[in-house]
């Protein structure tokens, strides 16, 4: 027996709040589970600022891609297994795959992204493919399977079943997210009878179906995602603790850019700065040593770099109101003259955060989406989109939501001594 | 402060009319691939490099009246058309300077099909491999489209016109 085959003497298990216990019994996953990049993910929190509003969301991308990995792990051994739609071959793939679909997320992914101009799906790649512990387990398994796994996760590989199961409309990701996000944030929302969904899953040719008796759970599925995303994911308050930490990290790039004397060399940051990084400085860094650097900032010379590492540490966040960009982007305009007059940086002090959500997308011949549609399979094993079949889905189907906030210093506004800053405040709120 | 958006409108406007979403995606991401500032991520999805936040810029940008969308029935399927409103062209002479280096690659780019962008620009995905592992990729990500070899080797002269006029 190959290591591909190679399965543990004893099965060991992780006890899970969400699914109860994660089993493993393949080698490779327990070898994967064991590298410094996989143990890393216990460094970056699932929802990152998200625990600023839910004091419980502290939880990890760790708990998470185990999380994922256990739902595949049941739909093919207690679902597909067996099946003629159902390539054994692919089994191995599609765990390493689900475990390891979030490895390259850094430190609050979004904002640290955003900032640096990276893409944690390329650092997913970079590390499933570099001199990294992750890719020597996986060449066991044989030289090409490190780029098998980075396919499937690329949504580049053949079986097009396999991509299904980790990136789709209704994949594992989802599953798992939804349901831990909602345990750790503590909400009613996010709630779903995943047993069903999974006793219902079919393969088919190009993706996992869901046969029609499961209609209802799907639409449960659906509408908890939707809730998700307004109530938890989309908060104004995480989203002005993430518009703050964006600002931490432009402001401290633009004053090395410029040749500021730090207090503390920002030895972690200095290669991202001069976008010179490597796999080594990407991975090297976590949440711990960001905050740990925003504590140094807190003392430094430039005020706005202490003022907002400050604000973000000690949780004193930017207020917000609601703002329409097509009526109000001339009044926004001259709020940034009047921060400019009171001494306010409005690249730093007034900031517009959108966000938008589509909770269900179809496809149908002849138009031009993208996303592949969740299909039911009918008794006689015709494929029928779910919005055709379902009231409640089509009611959302195609529907985006979109919400714009302008964010802004309420607390300097109302306290400051300059005189522009009442008339800042009112402009604001009128 | 809008500078993302004001780059798509700009590029509608010196496109002066874009006909498919799919086209409008196309584009862009291979204006990108060009060196052009975009700063909306594309993945691969059903037609090859795509963005949600280019298709929530664009959505964004019509419902600000700046974009206008129009939904022709082309008969077996349906296409949105985009134009820049008048109060899309006020709003970007508050907003941005012109790139007028954009123009030349927006015309090579606008005389082609929906089809052949839509494999330039999933060769560009793959820019990272080997040419020839670029035809390989190609051929199993959008097997469907049976792409001949007569048609990749016209991309791969494309995406060296393109070259010439990337910034």
């Amino acid at each position: 027996m190959g290591y591909k085959n190679e399965k543990l003497k004893e099965e060991k298990v992780f006890k899970d709040p969400v699914h109860r216990y994660v089993h493993v019994r393949d080698k490779v996953i327990w070898d994967i589970i064991g590298t410094r990049e996989f143990q890393r993910l216990r460094r970056i929190r699932q929802l990152g600022t998200t625990y600023l509003v839910f004091h419980g969301a502290e939880h990890s991308r760790f708990q998470h891609s185990l999380g994922v990995y256990e739902i595949v792990r049941r739909i093919i051994d207690d679902g597909f297994s067996g099946r003629p739609e159902w390539d054994e071959e692919e089994r191995l793939v599609t765990l390493c795959a689900a475990l390891l679909h979030d490895l390259g997320h850094g430190p609050f992914s979004h904002a640290f992204e955003n900032v640096f101009d990276l893409d944690h799906e390329e650092f997913t790649q970079k590390i499933l493919l570099g001199a990294t512990e992750v890719n020597a387990i996986l060449r066991k398994v044989s030289d090409q399977f490190p780029q098998k796994v980075a396919d499937v996760i690329d949504k580049t590989y053949p079986d097009k079943l396999v991509v299904s199961l980790i990136s789709s409309q209704i994949d594992a990701d989802r599953m798992d997210y939804l349901q831990r996000d909602a345990y750790y944030t503590g909400v009613s929302y996010g709630h779903f009878d995943m047993e069903r969904i999974l006793r219902v899953m079919r393969p088919a040719e190009d993706q996992a179906v869901v046969k029609s008796s499961g209609m209802h759970a799907v639409e449960d599925y659906i509408m908890s995602r939707y809730q998700m995303y307004w109530q938890v994911y989309f908060h104004p308050v995480s989203r002005s603790a993430e518009v703050i930490l964006k600002k931490v990290l432009h402001r401290a790039k633009y004053l090395y850019e410029t040749g500021y004397q730090f207090g503390q060399a920002p030895v972690h940051f200095e290669t991202f700065f001069k976008k010179e990084y490597d796999l080594e400085d990407y991975i090297a860094l976590d949440e711990g040593v960001v905050t740990t650097y925003f504590q140094m900032w807190t003392k430094e010379q430039d005020t706005i770099l202490s003022d907002l590492s400050a604000r973000f540490l000690n949780r004193r966040l930017f207020q917000y109101v609601e703002f329409n960009p097509a009526a109000e982007y001339k009044k926004l305009q001259q709020l940034e003259v009047l921060f400019n007059q009171a001494g306010l940086d409005p690249e730093y002090y007034l900031v517009v955060d959108s966000s938008s959500d589509l909770p269900y997308d179809f496809y149908r011949p002849g138009e031009e989406n993208e996303r592949l549609p969740i299909f039911l399979q009918m008794p006689n094993k015709e494929l029928r989109e779910i919005s055709r079949s379902s009231d409640v889905v089509d009611a959302i189907s195609g529907k985006r939501r979109t919400d714009h906030k302008l964010y802004f210093p309420e607390d300097l506004l109302q306290t400051g001594e300059n005189p522009l800053y009442k008339e800042i405040y009112e402009m604001l709120n009128k | 402060m809008l500078q993302e958006h004001a780059k798509i409108i700009q590029f509608i406007s010196l496109a002066e009319q874009v006909t498919g979403r799919k086209k409008l995606q196309k584009m862009i991401f291979i204006a990108k691939k060009m060196n052009f500032p975009f700063a909306e991520r594309f993945r691969l999805h059903m037609y090859g490099p795509y963005s949600e936040e280019l298709t929530l810029r664009v959505e964004e940008l019509c419902e600000m009246g700046f974009l206008e969308e129009t939904y022709i029935h082309k008969g077996s399927y349906n296409q949105y058309q985009y134009e820049v409103s008048e109060e899309g062209v006020h709003f970007l002479e508050t907003m941005t300077e012109k790139n007028n280096e954009l123009q030349p690659v927006i015309e090579q780019m606008q005389s082609k099909t929906s089809r052949f962008l839509e494999l330039v620009s999933t060769l560009l995905y793959f820019d990272h491999l080997q040419q020839e592992e670029q035809i390989e990729k190609v051929h199993i990500v959008k097997s469907k489209l049976k792409f001949t070899d007569e048609e990749m080797k016209e991309a791969f002269d494309f995406i060296h016109k393109l070259e010439g006029l990337a910034v």
